[in-house]
């Protein structure tokens, strides 16, 4: 097979090794041995991720890091098209998880990678963990949502930012409320909102915990006070940081 | 993983669907099928690719500002694929109908990979798709396509010429590198996928001649075994 090749001296990563993709990747973007590190936080909705972030990104600043924040269904290209799809609610699941991947690929390519050539910290809220526990809960093939994001490149850090389904209710409650999509009612678990949000959450809670495994996340306590979670997380970040050249 | 692509679809319709590149003749022929077979009283079904409006929008605005690169350009199409499969193509099969596809999933196998996609990675992708009764591909020469489309002063398309890759900044030039990639990619689906091989350079009667008589060899063998099992 002639594919271009631009970076064949580019030092080659295994698969799945932080900073190398998980599967298959983009066989026209080798990817070198860049600066730049992917920190991604994730968790379900209403777990204080963006909090967190904020609170990171301003800590590292401080210490003279460049950081930028790349979030979920941002890209310039895709935005309006979900934004037009969860309004007409018409749409599948199958499409909806292409269309995510879609947005995501569009900010792997156009913002992640050049950040980490860059030297950036690029603090991810949310990665492809939410998007495959979403599609899993909603019966798409495990196998499959593997394999299509095999074009991601493993984060160098993964937070998840874990809470019980009883917290996680009274959060909610007591900040925005409950949602259509964040309550799963596509889904026709119950009629009932707080029913549906409720199983919903629970489904997806039990996919983050078989993932933990498998995509090494750091797994952090998130029923606790907000400058608690943020000192755990930076005292990580800190080791991870001073590890790495 | 389960992989619908592979394995015989149990709908009482019949899928045909038709590949090749540009200017191969195949919207021509599948045309024509479509008149012959309505014409014999079945309930006949036609779909694009990339044609479902949702899809349209955003692959518009990303045409317009030359913003798609290889991997959301497959993952687009991906998407439109998906949507039709669900709303256009499985409700006419399970009605019993004839759908008749132009371009399917070939079409990404070769265009996606001639674009540096990976080659297992968008086989996976489409691994949900239903298996054709019966794929037609019209095999051309470029030289050949390149011809016709000139003939018929037809601007070649951004995409469709490949100058996304920025492999010759002239027009024909580009679209005959990007499409000999392309066949060189269809070329390979033949004996993996059971790809039918028409020769389009042959004329259009002579074509739908053939393309008749193998979708009715289809249907026929369909019959019988509905009788057999009877």
């Amino acid at each position: 097979m002639k594919q271009s090749s631009p970076q064949s001296d580019a030092r080659r990563m295994d698969a799945g090794q932080p900073g190398a993709y998980y599967g298959h990747g983009l066989p026209y973007l080798p990817l070198g041995d860049y600066p730049g590190k992917i920190i991604a936080i994730e968790g379900t909705d209403g777990v204080g991720r963006s909090t967190q972030i904020q609170m990171l990104r301003e800590w590292l600043e401080v210490r003279g890091y460049g950081v930028t924040e790349t979030g979920w269904t941002r890209s310039a290209l895709m935005q309006p098209t979900i934004d037009i799809a969860k309004a007409s609610n018409t749409l599948n699941k199958l499409t909806f998880v292409l269309l995510y991947a879609t947005d995501f690929a569009d900010r792997l390519e156009k913002e992640v990678i050049p950040a980490l050539k860059a030297g950036f910290i690029v603090l991810s809220d949310r990665y492809i963990y939410t998007a495959i526990a979403r599609a899993a809960v909603r019966g798409v093939d495990r196998a499959w949502l593997r394999s299509l994001y095999g074009f991601a490149i493993a984060p160098h850090q993964v937070f998840y930012l874990k809470v019980d389904v009883d917290t996680l209710t009274q959060r909610v409650l007591e900040s925005r409320g409950m949602d259509y999509w964040e309550s799963g009612m596509d889904m026709k678990n119950a009629d009932d909102i707080y029913d549906s949000f409720r199983t919903y959450q629970n489904k997806l809670l039990r996919e983050y915990a078989a993932m933990a495994h498998e995509f090494q996340f750091h797994v952090i306590d998130a029923r606790r006070r907000v400058d608690i979670i943020q000192e755990e997380l930076r005292r990580k970040v800190e080791v991870f940081l001073a590890s790495s050249p | 993983m389960l992989n619908t692509l592979t394995s015989p679809h149990e709908y009482p319709g019949k899928l045909f669907v038709v590949e090749g590149v540009d200017g191969s003749g195949k919207t021509t022929q599948i045309a024509l099928l479509a008149k012959w077979l309505s014409a014999a009283g079945h309930r006949v079904f036609l779909t694009e690719w990339n044609s479902s409006a949702l899809v349209k929008a955003a692959t518009r605005a990303g045409k317009k500002k030359n913003a798609l690169t290889p991997m959301t350009f497959s993952l687009l199409h991906a998407t439109d694929f998906a949507d039709r499969l669900l709303y256009k193509i499985v409700p006419p099969l399970k009605a019993g109908m004839i759908v008749l596809a132009d371009r399917y999933a070939y079409t990404a196998f070769s265009r996606d990979v001639a674009r540096g996609v990976d080659r297992q990675w968008v086989r996976d992708l489409y691994s949900f798709a239903v298996k054709p009764d019966l794929a037609l591909y019209f095999r051309v020469p470029i030289e050949v396509s390149i011809e016709r489309l000139m003939a018929r002063r037809v601007k070649l398309k951004f995409y469709e010429a490949g100058l996304d890759m920025g492999w010759s900044t002239n027009p024909v030039e580009s679209f005959r590198l990007f499409q000999g990639k392309v066949i060189e990619e269809y070329d390979r689906l033949v004996d993996e996928y059971g790809l039918q091989v028409l020769n389009a350079a042959a004329t259009i009667t002579e074509q739908q001649h053939l393309v008749r008589q193998l979708v009715a060899r289809e249907l026929e063998s369909s019959d019988e075994a509905v009788v057999a099992t009877v």
